[in-house]
């Protein structure tokens, strides 16, 4: 039996996880406060997963740069592929919290969305 | 002359919701004043996510937190000016303030709300010896140069500090084309949050030298390098194990300032500690009607602990404007028939109201002064706030937060009633990166009608 | 043929008010900077202190300077318009067997002519500075000692020069002084000048320059003082100028409010080799905070908000050396300006134009212009003015550096009046801006921003004091 320590992130409580795992399979996880962290702990040992945020530019607004995010989590492999999928992408303004920014990043399957509003440049 | 009921000195988290809480707890006449361009204040930079899991039960972005706010803000339909610098506060609390389109004016507020936030401390703060070159930055003018104007601030990094965002930065600047070299922290722990070491440092293989520091600094145009030394338990740099990094950037994350210009102008006391305002159970400071929260206060790990004691804040303001004005003799009964906040303290109204004969025994008893009774910070808790608690005047429940000065494993946080302990709380870990809180209720405080300092202490095994 | 009837070399606050005294008079005067703005030197990084005059041997030339410039700076100041406080200095003996030498300081400042000088006993001390150190035996009063803000009087009397006349260079370095038949040829990295007459006020290089024309070698050494800056919270903690006894260096540790508010402590006196060596070092750092806590009790150390490090140009012979070279004709020494050099910069530029006028049969013009007008503070004002300065400019309403309240009216004006700011560094020697507790932290972006604006540059072409020190390298993602 392998003992694995992780802590989780999916808020900042950051509950310190003791994972136990028996050929690749996980046999038991404590630590956690709720459910999340049990979740966690499955996808971090197996499947791990990021939300990414960066930034791209905008034109016509009233900033030069919006903010964006995945809409969900992404492969953590896949976390600097979506992020120069993001290098020429611009967006026009106006832009709300939630549009689309760029569809199925780097092969992800999740879609790229703005996290700020941006007003049209008057 | 204007004429407002609360002023609410900035328009980031804890302004946004000091002023909503205020609305939502019937005051009509509120301005917020913004020096930025925009609501939302620091949140606009912070566009990593994790904000908003105790708020709204689920996680967002910095910037999408903010919106949350300024629709409720909109919604509520209050008044707010952008880009306009509040230059002083008299302590009859009249404002002066200053934009580009109002010019000049002064406000006569009923009550003011101290929500100015902090400010990053600079290198010079730290004595770092060496050049002085472009290219060193406080992790917060980074932060706003990526995320919201799209420069690089350089190729090669060295920050030091493991703060919140000194970390957050790290990621930052490698997703967006920097190599970081190394975090370096002063002290034995990062005074960052674990989720942030695992996810911006370890993710990318950004070491973390933790008891190291910058001892020299080169370049004369632009950085060419730092030093790091180890440092000893006083902070002390080792020498002779010098290790050089060749880096164009070097961000510091060593540390906020709560800043308090305006509220020491106005005669507000602050707690050495924090640097933040000495408050009460209200928020309230040691000036009648002025009431502080957020990171002017005391700085804060998590903005969902900023919006809910900005709440508080804007909840006490209004008690405070609707208590002293003297149109309205029978507002107090009204406003807790009113009640109906979510978060929860609409019922401290009418608790008020219900102790108002207890309040009266108690000065009876034991010559209450007005001030309450104290709050103290015994071993291992740095601060408290409030630092003092009134029964009469606080709801059913009274959230206190402080922080510990270091890292204690399995410790328990007591809480003592003069000599009496009355909590002992099992922590499995405490560290000063996070903050803490407990609750005191009133029916506990009651009683012990002759209390006259309760102590927050951290208990080892 | 000449370019030019003379030139400068250094736009420091000698080779400045060498400039400004000379554009009194009808001829062609060039400044050769080698930075990208005026005050970039040891102008930059010094005390703020105008020195009574009561440290330099009596006779010398460093004494008469010092008196002359201290008398001139009341009135320079009006002219110029720039903050310069008469807050008074004292120097601390803190025993009894010391007291002979504060008594042969207090002689040497009469013979040097010195006013108003007194000893006071500890306890006329206390009563004057209550934070100075309870361990005082006595002190050395001097009510003429002042203080004056380094940058504001090198760009103003720069800006007065270039009003007036004077050509200004940036960026120019000299590299070789060769003698012509008839005066000189200088090479920079911007190509060749040439000038019947050479001032050389070039600071920490002057020995170089001195030594291309002359077989009497001198030899400058860069003394380095480290200095720290407190906020204006603490720039109450004293209001005179508080020295020790001197030593062998200088000066000693000083504890000092600077005209704008600050206190400043320092600086210490390390012999470098390295002309460009400003760095500050742990051990310096250490020294000034320690020293300055001998003189001054509860010295408020949380409120350091920077420290820096200047050079002294200190020459072997110990005196300043301001004279046409006896075997470089139309050559003009400049040279060792040293402390008292701030407080002396006005009779220096009086003695160099003095020379030169003399050696040239200098005619006065008609049209000079004495005064300039700094640059317009809105807190100087009333409410009522600063309310209609708003509405007629409203970018006198937008506040840039919170710490120290600029405006962007301030900050616009910092780079288009004449030799205007091009780098945060010009525009906070300037304005203040960027200056105050939070370092630039907040206002720099927003700075860069109206730099770039107002030159019609990239952000990215923005430095923070010229040649290769650019605030940003890139933009985001670009390498990917």
């Amino acid at each position: 039996m392998e003992e694995r320590k992780l802590i989780c992130i999916n808020c900042p409580m950051g509950c310190m996880l003791t994972v136990a795992m028996e050929k690749g399979a996980i046999v038991s996880i404590e630590g956690n406060t709720c459910k999340r962290g049990e979740t966690y702990a499955g996808k971090e040992l197996t499947n791990p997963t990021r939300i990414v945020t960066s930034t791209v530019k905008v034109t016509g607004g009233r900033e030069p740069m919006v903010s964006v995010k995945t809409k969900a989590d992404i492969p953590k492999g896949k976390v600097m592929e979506c992020v120069r999928a993001l290098k020429n992408v611009t967006a026009k303004a106006p832009i709300r919290i939630g549009d689309v920014i760029l569809e199925d990043a780097a092969g992800t399957g999740v879609n790229i969305v703005a996290t700020k509003a941006v007003e049209r440049e008057e | 002359m204007e004429n407002y009921d609360i002023v609410v000195i900035g328009g980031g988290p804890a302004g946004l919701a000091a002023a909503a809480s205020a609305r939502k707890s019937g005051i009509e006449r509120i301005v917020i004043l913004e020096r930025d361009k925009e609501l939302g204040g620091i949140l606009n930079q912070c566009i990593h996510n994790g904000f908003g899991l105790h708020t709204f039960k689920e996680e967002l972005t910095g910037p999408e937190y903010a919106g949350r706010f300024i629709d409720q803000i909109r919604e509520l339909d209050i008044e707010y000016r952008l880009n306009t610098m509040v230059m002083e506060i008299s302590p009859q609390k009249i404002v002066t303030a200053m934009n580009r389109v109002d010019g000049l004016f002064e406000i006569q507020a009923k009550a003011v709300i101290l929500a100015m936030g902090c400010r990053e401390r600079p290198r010079g703060a730290l004595n770092i010896p060496g050049y002085r070159p472009a290219g060193i930055f406080s992790a917060g003018t980074a932060q706003r140069l990526v995320n919201m104007e799209g420069y690089l601030p350089g190729r090669e990094v060295v920050i030091l500090g493991s703060g919140d965002i000194g970390l957050i930065m790290a990621r930052r600047m490698t997703l967006e084309g920097a190599k970081v070299k190394v975090v370096a922290e002063l002290m034995p722990y990062s005074g960052g949050l674990k989720r942030n070491i695992v996810q911006c440092l370890d993710d990318y293989g950004i070491p973390l030298k933790l008891s190291h520091t910058v001892v020299d600094i080169q370049g004369k145009e632009r950085l060419t390098g730092i030093t790091l030394a180890e440092v000893d338990a006083e902070g002390r740099p080792v020498l002779g194990r010098e290790e050089f990094y060749s880096c164009d950037t070097l961000l510091l994350s060593v540390g906020l300032i709560p800043e308090n210009e305006l509220s020491v102008g106005m005669g507000v006391e602050l707690n050495p500690v924090t640097s933040g305002a000495r408050v009460n159970e209200s928020l309230e400071t040691n000036i009648d009607g002025v009431f502080a929260c957020g990171n002017v206060l005391h700085v804060h790990d998590l903005v969902d602990f900023v919006s809910e004691e900005a709440a508080a804040a804007g909840k006490n303001a209004a008690l405070y404007v609707q208590r002293t004005d003297p149109a309205k003799p029978d507002v107090r009964p009204e406003a807790g028939e009113r009640g109906g906040l979510e978060d929860g303290t609409g019922a401290g109204e009418r608790a008020e109201a219900d102790d108002r004969t207890t309040a009266g025994a108690r000065t009876g008893q034991t010559g209450e002064s007005d001030l309450g009774i104290c709050i103290t910070a015994g071993d291992g808790v740095r601060y408290t706030v409030p630092e003092t608690v009134r029964v009469r005047h606080m709801a059913d429940r009274l959230t206190v937060r402080f922080r510990v000065g270091n890292v204690y494993k399995n410790c328990y946080v007591s809480v003592f009633f003069d000599e009496n302990r009355v909590l002992r709380r099992k922590r499995p870990v405490a560290a000063p990166g996070e903050m803490e809180e407990l609750v005191l209720t009133k029916e506990q405080l009651m009683r012990y009608p002759e209390l006259e300092t309760i102590t927050v202490k951290i208990e080892e095994e | 043929m000449y370019d030019h009837d003379v030139i400068i070399i250094g736009g420091g606050v000698s080779g400045c008010a060498a400039a400004r005294e000379l554009s009194r008079y009808k001829v062609d005067v060039c400044v050769l900077e080698k930075e990208e703005d005026v005050c970039c030197g040891t102008s930059k990084a010094n005390s703020g202190i105008v020195h009574a005059g009561y440290d330099a041997p009596a006779g010398s030339l460093k004494a008469e300077m010092n008196l002359r410039g201290n008398e001139m700076m009341e009135r320079l100041s009006e002219e110029l318009d720039i903050p310069f406080i008469r807050n008074g200095s004292l120097v601390l003996c803190m025993n009894e067997k010391d007291m002979s030498k504060l008594e042969a300081l207090y002689d040497r400042g009469i013979a040097n002519g010195v006013k108003g000088l007194q000893i006071l006993d500890k306890e006329a001390v206390l009563k004057k500075e209550p934070n100075v150190s309870k361990d005082v035996y006595a002190a050395l009063y001097a009510p003429t000692g002042g203080i004056v803000c380094p940058f504001e009087l090198n760009i103003a009397l720069a800006e007065n020069a270039c009003m007036n006349g004077v050509r200004f260079h940036f960026q120019t370095e000299v590299q070789k002084i060769e003698r012509q038949e008839e005066g000189y040829k200088l090479s920079t990295d911007k190509g060749d000048f040439s000038a019947r007459y050479v001032v050389n006020a070039a600071g920490v290089y002057a020995d170089q320059f001195h030594n291309m024309v002359s077989a009497d070698k001198i030899h400058i050494t860069a003394r380095r003082g480290d200095y720290c800056l407190l906020d204006k919270s603490a720039g109450n903690h004293v209001r005179s100028t508080i020295f020790t006894l001197p030593g062998e260096f200088g000066k000693g540790i000083l504890a000092a409010p600077t005209a704008h508010g600050n206190l400043i402590l320092g600086p210490t006196a390390i012999d470098i080799e390295d002309k460009e060596g400003t760095n500050t070092t742990r051990d310096g750092l250490s020294q000034v905070l320690d020293k300055a806590g001998m003189s001054v009790s509860n010295l408020p150390m949380r409120q350091v908000i920077t420290s820096f490090a200047g050079l002294r140009a200190h020459e072997d012979g110990e005196e300043f050396i301001i004279e046409e070279v006896s075997d470089a004709p139309g050559f003009i020494d400049c040279a060792g300006i040293e402390s008292p050099g701030l407080t002396s910069a006005p009779a220096i530029g009086r003695r160099i134009a003095g020379i030169l006028k003399e050696r040239m049969g200098l005619i006065e013009k008609e049209d000079f212009i004495p005064t300039r007008k700094g640059i317009l503070k809105p807190e100087t004002l009333t409410r009522e003015e600063r309310a209609r300065l708003i509405r007629e400019n409203p970018a006198y309403g937008n506040i840039i550096c919170r710490c120290e309240m600029i405006t962007e009216g301030e900050i616009i004006d910092a780079i288009r009046r004449p030799l205007g700011a091009r780098s945060l560094d010009g525009v906070k020697r300037r304005t203040r801006a960027g200056m105050g507790r939070c370092q630039s932290g907040f206002c720099s972006p927003r700075t860069m921003e109206i730099l770039a604006r107002e030159w019609k540059v990239d952000v990215r072409e923005i430095t923070k004091s010229g040649k290769a020190s650019f605030i940003v390298t890139g933009t985001n993602k670009d390498i990917f």
